[in-house]
């Protein structure tokens, strides 16, 4: 919940933002309110600022929400719930993990974890890009959609937790399974409920998956793309993508584009 | 499956009226009248009528009837006609039965058996004739307090005000998306609540980027599917919306099926053409009070605290409850749905059974956040079945700030409430995404009657006023001392927070 004067902080620009470099700031955000390190982002946004790093983040949320112009952000520490909800525009690497709802509806960008995310991550996610070095909770990527040259893509390098693409209609999740030892499955169910559209590719079987998707041999045009993302995961990382991209994959694809057609009287 | 239905409706052709011209031919898209060349007769196939009466309505020799079926199923006052069919349909389909607008049962209106007070002999009536009568409504938080800072020789306002909508009459446009409707009908509803200084909400659906242009008057929604939900779409609204349900099928989603899913439809929405558009019934990032304050902030900081946020939900039993912990949740407006809103497909079972009448929770809601002390944190507009000025006055009595019309609305542009939405083929243009259909709805004349529309309500809403002997509209809100039930129980005006008619 929001506190009653969210302006009650010690957050002001001169204290807590220090310049680095040509357009690229530092600011401390420990102990400010959500809403007060957003208004400093929103400032920077409007002042033109390019590049921020934010040290000391603890939990707020919303990380960046209504940014326009900063390209680049960096996140020390642990950042709240929804980050980069509604996002469209930056690039935002987080050096630790991210919580809930990461991605939220997001159009744009790129939210790239050195650590492990919560639940919901990509939910409704209509463009951008996430990559989770670590594992993601529940119901990752639901609603993810695709819309011309729009195409949400997440890869994780972990595991996953149930209803991961549920009611999924576009886009790209690639899970690579890396904590997985030989013949390892997934401990999450019900993986592609109700999908009616786009792909998952996957390292290791699931406990159990929805009846809406089918499992499918990788081919040519699959190995190019999965190849493409493993080597960008990899260059993020710091893995040799060769051994990553040795491994087994197979993908999930919807049965229709149309699950429930069927159930209604006319 | 040889079918055991029996046709609804009967269609009366008076031959010595029919001039074979063929208009209701090409006006009916549920092919019942065509053309004999052997005859050379206009003959009609009734089993495929719905009752809609566009063919009756442009016959230019008013050569057709179309009434209820005097043949159909032999009812009782338990087994009626309706009942008996929906058994025959589903033992045919194994399916759920679709159904479009608001629940049509009789039991559930309360606005007919709560009466208006008018001043006589001991405080005067006001003419709005003639004196000025204030009906405009500003939505959205208020201050429980003002400071005000006084200067030599000037005042100013200390307080920071909340983000407000203005409405020039408490009446706004309730959420139908497009893709439910045409875009002419988007167009007519998104003009008319421009020339009439009030809103249209876009629904769920998305806001065509032809329309951005009236994004001033536009409520934009935010449901779970979060279709063409981006930046730009947030930014245009003058509020934001988060739909949690719908009166109409409260605790379920919706399906727009891909057949309606059309090119336009696929840019507004921002999925492939021909997909279904899935609105799961939860939207899977709010399971609490808590994660409603997330995503209702969220979308806050995403605007940059510029506008209200509202939250939707359909009206259920303990409606008052869950608006209080909305209210707590930072919502600015709450918009309450009830059993009678309306839909464009919803699951008929579930439509005429679940949610509650808007009269009691609106009652009940306003009461609440009353005794606790938050009513000025948020508006509460209220929809579901409102059908003239009195209701609106009644609802505003009870403690609403302003209504959402749907079905009132779209009665003025054709509709004839015959309840087929969900085929996607409604002959007055207004439920189609069919491109040759929408072509009925011209939004240069549509928008004309639904801003008349508003103009006459808004007129009778001032002449009831006047008779009660009050000069603005705030002084109506929650004013119940101008309400009085006829022939409700005790237990239903303890509710109603209201006296009986003669006490």
């Amino acid at each position: 919940m929001q506190a009653s004067n969210p302006f009650s902080g010690a957050g002001t620009l001169e204290t807590r933002v220090r310049r680095i470099g040509e357009g690229f700031f530092e600011v401390d955000a420990g102990g400010l309110h959500s809403r007060e390190l957003n208004g400093i982002l929103r400032r920077l946004d409007r002042g033109g600022i390019h590049k921020v790093r934010l040290v000391n983040v603890e939990g707020q949320r919303y990380i960046g929400t209504g940014l326009r112009n900063i390209k680049d952000i960096e996140v020390h520490g642990t950042p709240g719930n929804d980050l980069g909800a509604f996002m469209k525009g930056p690039r935002i690497t987080v050096y630790g993990n991210a919580q809930d709802g990461c991605g939220n509806t997001m159009n744009g960008g790129e939210i790239v974890i050195h650590g492990s995310a919560g639940d919901i991550l990509g939910y409704a996610m209509r463009g951008g890009k996430i990559m989770v070095r670590g594992d993601i909770g529940y119901r990752g990527g639901i609603h993810m959609k695709e819309y011309r040259s729009l195409r949400p893509i997440i890869v994780v390098g972990g595991s996953i937790g149930d209803f991961l693409g549920e009611y999924m209609a576009g886009g790209m999740i690639a899970i690579l399974g890396l904590n997985l030892d030989e013949g390892g499955i997934h401990e999450a169910r019900y993986v592609g409920t109700g999908m009616h559209g786009g792909v998952i590719y996957i390292h290791g079987g699931v406990k159990h998956k929805g009846r809406e998707v089918v499992e499918l041999e990788l081919d040519a045009e699959d190995r190019a793309i999965l190849r493409e993302l493993i080597v960008e995961f990899s260059n993020h990382f710091k893995f040799d993508p060769q051994v990553i991209l040795n491994r087994e994959y197979h993908k999930l694809l919807p049965l229709s584009r149309r699950p429930y057609g069927q159930l209604y009287a006319y | 499956m040889k079918s055991f239905m029996l046709p609804e409706f009967s269609v009366q052709r008076d031959y010595e009226r029919c001039i074979s011209c063929q208009v209701c031919v090409n006006q009916c898209t549920y092919d019942v009248h065509y053309y004999d060349e052997e005859d050379d007769q206009v003959k009609s196939r009734e089993e495929n009528c719905v009752g809609c009466l566009r063919c009756a309505t442009l016959c230019p020799t008013k050569a057709l009837k179309i009434i209820p079926n005097p043949a159909s199923f032999r009812e009782n006052d338990h087994w009626t006609r309706e009942s008996i069919q929906a058994v025959k349909m589903q033992a045919e389909s194994g399916g759920v039965i679709l159904t479009g607008m608001g629940c049509d049962k009789p039991q559930y209106t309360y606005w007919d058996r709560i009466v208006l007070n008018a001043s006589q002999v001991t405080n005067p009536s006001i003419d709005p004739l003639r004196e000025p009568m204030e009906i405009r409504t500003f939505l959205g938080k208020k201050p429980k307090e003002l400071s005000i800072l006084a200067g030599s020789g000037y005042y100013s306002l200390r307080t920071e005000l909340s983000p407000q909508l203005r409405l020039e009459t408490p009446i706004m446009f309730t959420a139908i998306s497009y893709g439910a409707v045409s875009f002419n009908v988007h167009e007519s509803l998104a003009r008319a609540a421009m020339d009439s200084g009030t809103y249209f909400n876009t629904g769920e659906g998305g806001l065509d980027k032809r329309l951005y242009r009236y994004g001033r008057h536009a409520i934009v929604q935010v449901a779970s599917g979060r279709f063409g939900v981006d930046p730009d779409y947030l930014e245009v609204g003058a509020a934001v919306e988060i739909k949690i349900g719908q009166g109409a099928k409260p605790g379920i989603g919706g399906h727009l099926p891909g057949e309606k899913v059309s090119r336009d439809i696929s840019r507004t929405r921002m999925i492939p053409q021909g997909t279904d558009a899935l609105s799961p019934a939860p939207q899977h990032d709010i399971y609490s009070i808590e994660d409603l304050s997330q995503l209702i902030h969220a979308i806050k900081e995403a605007t940059g605290y510029a506008k209200p946020v509202s939250v939707k939900i359909a009206a259920v039993h303990n409606s008052a409850a869950i608006a209080s912990g909305m209210v707590r949740a930072g919502a600015d407006i709450i918009a309450l749905d009830g059993i009678r809103g309306s839909t464009g497909a919803a699951p008929k079972i579930i439509r005429d059974n679940v949610g509650i009448p808007i009269e009691l929770a609106l009652a009940s809601v306003d009461r609440r956040l009353r005794e606790e002390g938050i009513r000025n944190e948020a508006s509460v507009v209220v929809a579901g079945g409102i059908r003239n000025s009195a209701d609106v006055v009644k609802a505003i009595a009870l403690g609403a700030d302003a209504v959402y019309i749907g079905t009132a609305a779209l009665i003025a542009i054709g509709c004839t409430v015959c309840q087929k939405c969900y085929t996607g083929k409604c002959p007055w243009g207004i439920a189609t995404t069919d491109p040759w259909i929408s072509k009925r709805v011209n939004p240069a004349i549509a928008s004309k009657r639904l801003s008349n529309l508003l103009r006459a309500w808004s007129l009778e809403i001032k002449e009831m006023m006047g008779g009660m002997g009050v000069n603005s509209i705030e002084s109506l809100r929650g004013n119940r001392e101008m309400l009085r039930g006829v022939g409700l129980t005790d237990r239903e005006l303890e509710i109603l927070g209201i006296r009986h008619a003669g006490e």
